[in-house]
């Protein structure tokens, strides 16, 4: 079977001043050619100004299985959003 | 303005090293080694088709004629395209078809930059404008060749073996014909002599870098600029003018 490149998570920018947000992934020799590749797969309709590489395996991610544990438990504390407030008349755009 | 003015050829000659070339690298589509590489190989292949594209449109302005810029590439024959024989040499294997990028790369870096400074100012913007594509098109080729020359020894071996013969398709591309003379002498075109060490040294600090050498050949393989081509150029007309030549003036 063929070797196949290690697996890298691109990151794209899509204009000064907003976050890097996950595009996707792409198979890369090493660093440089990541960057070379997700310039060219993902940033060919000009949808960024800044690219971040990293390789898949240093990702470290939270087990499916533990979603009940980490994630249920807020469901029902609405009362960590601040929608009980009553906003003055001055403010505007919250 | 009459077709034959030397700035009309002048156009189309740059024109086809674009669309030739473009056109090889199109070729990868759907057959390179890696779905990355098939991607970056289109991508260098539209940014061409879109700089002979430009200067096919340039060209039909100047003519006045009020033919569209799809007659100049799908209705002229082998004998009327103007492009390098370097460019329409085959893709073979991915190491020749990175030398052949490589070496027109760097040539085509460093014709472009000086041509940003054409006393024509469409040649000018035109040179601006493509100098970013072309200067990625020279990263990324570079980057292979550093790749595959400083990797394993099987592709050290191909990456030598593509610079080796692909070496006497590259003397050309420096050497003006009449018409770049007289295009240089007029400060439209870049002086191919003062651009040539330039282009030497690059390609000499990337192929030294990468492990490899240039071979010591001096005798270069010439013709295109005149337009005597290889048997290559046929082949690929045939495939790529068989829509115009076989239904013409079909659009879609």
């Amino acid at each position: 079977m063929k070797k196949s490149w290690p697996l890298w998570e691109v990151f794209i920018r899509s204009k000064s001043g907003l976050d890097h947000k996950h595009v996707g992934s792409i198979h890369a020799a090493d660093a440089e050619m990541a960057i070379e590749n997700a310039r060219d797969i993902y940033t060919r309709r000009n949808e960024g100004v800044s690219i971040w590489v990293v390789e898949s395996k240093h990702i470290t991610a939270s087990d499916p299985d533990d979603a009940d544990a980490l994630f249920e438990p807020a469901k029902d504390k609405i009362y960590r959003h601040p929608t009980f407030y009553n906003l003055p008349e001055e403010v505007k755009h919250m | 303005m009459d077709a034959n003015t030397p700035l009309f050829s002048y156009l189309l000659q740059l024109g086809d090293n674009a669309l030739i070339l473009g056109h090889r690298l199109g070729e990868w589509c759907g057959h390179a080694p890696e779905m990355e590489l098939d991607i970056a190989l289109t991508n260098i292949a539209l940014d061409l088709t879109g700089q002979a594209r430009a200067l096919y449109q340039r060209a039909t302005e100047l003519d006045g004629q009020g033919k569209p810029e799809d007659d100049l590439a799908y209705l002229r024959d082998v004998a009327e395209f103007r492009n390098v024989l370097l460019v329409e040499q085959p893709n073979g294997d991915f190491a020749q078809t990175i030398a052949r990028q490589f070496y027109f790369d760097a040539f085509n870096y460093f014709f472009h930059e000086e041509l940003t400074r054409s006393n024509d100012a469409w040649l000018s913007g035109f040179a601006v404008k493509s100098l970013k594509e072309i200067t990625y098109h020279l990263r990324f080729s570079s980057e292979w060749v550093l790749r595959l020359g400083d990797g394993t020894s099987t592709s050290h071996e191909k990456m030598q073996t593509a610079l080796d013969d692909l070496w006497y398709w590259t003397g050309e591309m420096t050497t003006p014909s009449a018409l770049e003379r007289q295009m240089a002498a007029a400060g439209t075109g870049p002086d191919l002599q003062q651009i040539k060490s330039s282009v030497n040294d690059r390609v000499n600090d990337v192929v030294s870098r990468a492990t490899l050498h240039l071979p010591t050949g001096t005798w270069m393989q010439s013709g295109g600029k005149e337009g005597r081509h290889t048997e290559h150029l046929g082949f690929i007309l045939t495939e790529m003018q068989f829509l115009q030549r076989a239904y013409p003036g079909n659009e879609w």
